[in-house]
């Protein structure tokens, strides 16, 4: 089980889901928060709902209030940054590219890739929390220590 | 955990259990950035630290095999989500904190005001945080007085050394001290006027009303192992500060003019120095601020007042009041008695700053700690309100204070009644000894929380002189109920070397700290090294 599970999370890795910031959170795991990175992803999924709504309801806005956009983004990243969400993060600047530039579609094609990614992690990383339960208390990093 | 209701002087301990505030208005990182500081121990065995701003603190020598590595925490930690509340709490527990993390962009306030904020009121340490880490952004924390600028996603290795700024600072002011001593000295003997006072607080710790700080023949001869105390720039001494540099007016003032109108000798010109920049910035970024909004004025209550301010969100309303006073203020100092820019605040002003005023302001005070930035601030009111009224009415400087070092005094008084009984004793002994020594006892992972509690309550800065010694081991029973383990013979070999003259008090703490568990430890406790303490007197 331990070895699916470092499968699994090689392989979130090399197709880019996740970066190094990942592996910082499991290191902080121990018998006090034996799921500290799961409840880190938990709290973010929550908390970022309101910000991907903010987001949304500005980007129907007519013409674009690209500093807003910009504001939110940076919000966006800061989040997405804390667990090493990569793509989502890549999505981030990408977005705030096109606000720089102030490239109204440019931004709402990359939102929507932003959101994708950001689905796509959430099932992934819930995946792989629920084998990681299944698994044992604490999963330990997987690079040596 | 970081929460508990005292402070502890922030200057004795060193370096386990500093305390840290985070704000940051993301939950996640705000959770993360817990958890990494917490995380964050000692590593190895502890250390005999004799010198060096560790003065009243030592850790003695462990055999790594004991066990005793890493289990005391660096950081005890507070977090918060807002810059408000973060503000707040830092004016509650003034010297509550050693230190500020925050971030650079935060929905209710400017990372970089909080930052301007708390370096002017509490002088702390302030680190930012943020994902952008562009260039300009970074200097413009610098700029503001920043002591370090991370960048997101914080690893926890950053984190780890953050305490260095906090050491580094004091060393700064420690450097400023001694620094100028010789020519505080020189200064004194010359004008023959401040040595009587200067005698009166070498041994009581100092005015224990206008802040701390010890100046000491002691410490001088030891200076490069003590550690002083810092200059807190308490409210009332930001007060004297305050009106003197009203008295010279802003744009004739200087520090060694200001240092001599406040008439508080132990304090030195480099101290009114580095304290008149921030001040100086902080008006002339109120300065830029209102010449963009209009201004309001020192309605505390009155909300047309606060419908001025662009940003009066509820939360805004404390940070921003001062703003207008200042500036208004820095404006009826430039001598322009017709402040042209200040005109349509005048108008507000005007009418709101009726007879009625005063006893609004005098109002505010009752709020609480709350408002505390606003308290010192109003105590220059009397100065500009009358002179903005520009009419015939005095500059009755002195009517606020009393009323603000009244209810702040309070308000402060409630917090620390507990303690001044313990730290009484403390105040007056010659050594910290007993502290270290619970720092060691270990078995117990929450020590640090134990440690904390410990030196907070010894040592928390209080000019009241009482001799509750009995109150103190009663206090003490409280705090260390499970102290069970403490294996410290090491006190009372310390006590006999170093002959603390608080003998009363130890023998009611050894009982119940220390049982007699044989360490293995080695405590080359030099009694030399303990200096006068650290009267960290700083009250208010």
């Amino acid at each position: 089980m331990q070895k699916q599970l470092a499968k699994m999370k090689q392989s979130l890795f090399d197709q880019g889901y996740l970066d190094e910031q990942f592996i910082q959170l499991e290191d902080l795991q121990d018998d006090a928060n034996p799921n500290f990175v799961e409840e880190v992803v938990t709290l973010y999924y929550r908390d970022s709902v309101r910000l991907v709504q903010n987001i949304e309801q500005a980007l129907e806005k007519n013409p674009l209030d690209f500093s807003k956009l910009e504001g939110y983004m940076h919000q966006f990243k800061g989040s997405s940054s804390s667990f090493g969400a990569k793509k989502v993060k890549t999505e981030c600047t990408q977005f705030r590219e096109y606000c720089r530039a102030g490239n109204a579609e440019g931004c709402k094609r990359t939102f929507q890739e932003l959101k994708k990614e950001y689905a796509t992690l959430k099932k992934k990383l819930e995946v792989y929390f629920q084998l990681a339960r299944q698994a044992g208390p604490v999963e330990k990093a997987c690079r040596p220590k | 955990m970081g929460s508990s209701g005292f402070s502890s002087p922030r200057s004795d301990y060193f370096p386990a259990g500093l305390r840290v505030l985070v704000v940051d208005d993301d939950p996640t990182w705000l959770k993360i950035l817990e958890k990494m500081l917490k995380k964050c121990n000692y590593e190895g065995s502890f250390f005999f630290f004799s010198n060096c701003f560790f003065r009243n603190v030592f850790l003695f020598t462990v055999e790594k095999d004991t066990g005793f590595t890493s289990a005391v925490s660096l950081f005890v930690v507070t977090i918060c989500n807002l810059a408000q509340e973060a503000l707040d709490l830092l004016r509650e527990r003034k010297d509550g904190f050693d230190l500020v993390i925050s971030d650079v962009n935060m929905p209710d306030m400017d990372g970089f005001k909080l930052l301007e904020l708390v370096g002017l009121e509490m002088d702390l340490p302030v680190i930012m945080m943020s994902v952008d880490g562009e260039t300009s952004r970074v200097m413009k924390g610098v700029q503001h007085g920043a002591c370090d600028y991370l960048l997101k996603p914080i690893r926890m290795k950053e984190l780890r050394n953050i305490w260095q700024h906090v050491y580094r600072k004091r060393m700064q002011e420690v450097r400023d001290i001694e620094g100028h001593e010789s020519i505080e000295e020189l200064y004194m003997m010359r004008n023959g006027t401040e040595k009587s006072s200067d005698d009166g607080y070498l041994f009581s710790g100092g005015d224990p009303i206008s802040g701390r700080k010890r100046k000491d023949s002691d410490i001088k001869s030891d200076s490069s192992s003590a550690k002083k105390s810092r200059l807190v720039w308490t409210v009332d001494l930001h007060q004297k500060f305050v009106k003197a540099v009203n008295q010279i007016g802003l744009d004739k003032v200087g520090p060694k003019k200001v240092r001599d109108l406040m008439g508080v000798s132990w304090i030195t010109r480099e101290n009114v120095a580095s304290h008149l920049q921030k001040y100086r910035l902080y008006l002339s970024r109120l300065q830029k601020e209102n010449e963009v909004k209009a201004t309001g004025n020192v309605c505390l209550q009155n909300s047309t007042i606060l419908q001025n301010e662009s940003n009066a969100a509820a939360g805004n309303v404390k940070s921003t009041l001062p703003m207008p006073m200042t500036e208004s203020k820095k404006a009826l100092y430039g001598d322009v008695i017709d402040p042209p820019k200040t005109n349509t605040s005048g108008i507000s002003f005007g009418h709101y700053l009726g007879p009625k005023s005063e006893a609004k302001i005098q109002n505010q005070y009752s709020w609480g700690p709350g408002v505390s930035l606003m308290q010192f601030k109003q105590g220059q009111n009397p100065h500009f309100q009358s002179g903005h009224m520009l009419d015939s009415v005095h500059p009755r400087p002195s009517i606020k204070e009393p009323g603000i070092q009244g209810s702040y005094g309070k308000s402060r008084s409630q917090g620390i009644e507990q303690v001044t009984q313990v730290q009484s004793h403390l105040t007056n002994s010659n050594s910290f000894g007993q502290i270290p020594c619970s720092m060691w006892g270990t078995k117990n992972h929450n020590l640090d929380q134990y440690m904390f509690d410990y030196l907070e309550s010894s040592s928390q800065r209080n000019s009241i002189h009482g001799t509750g010694s009995s109150s103190a081991s009663r206090l003490w029973d409280e705090e260390f109920n499970s102290f069970s383990s403490r294996g410290l013979n090491a006190i009372n070999l310390l006590e006999e070397s170093i002959g603390c003259s608080n003998q009363e008090f130890v023998p009611h703490v050894s009982p119940h700290l220390f049982d007699s568990l044989n360490l293995d430890c080695e405590y080359p406790c030099d009694p030399v090294e303990y200096p006068m303490m650290d009267q960290g007197l700083h009250i208010l």
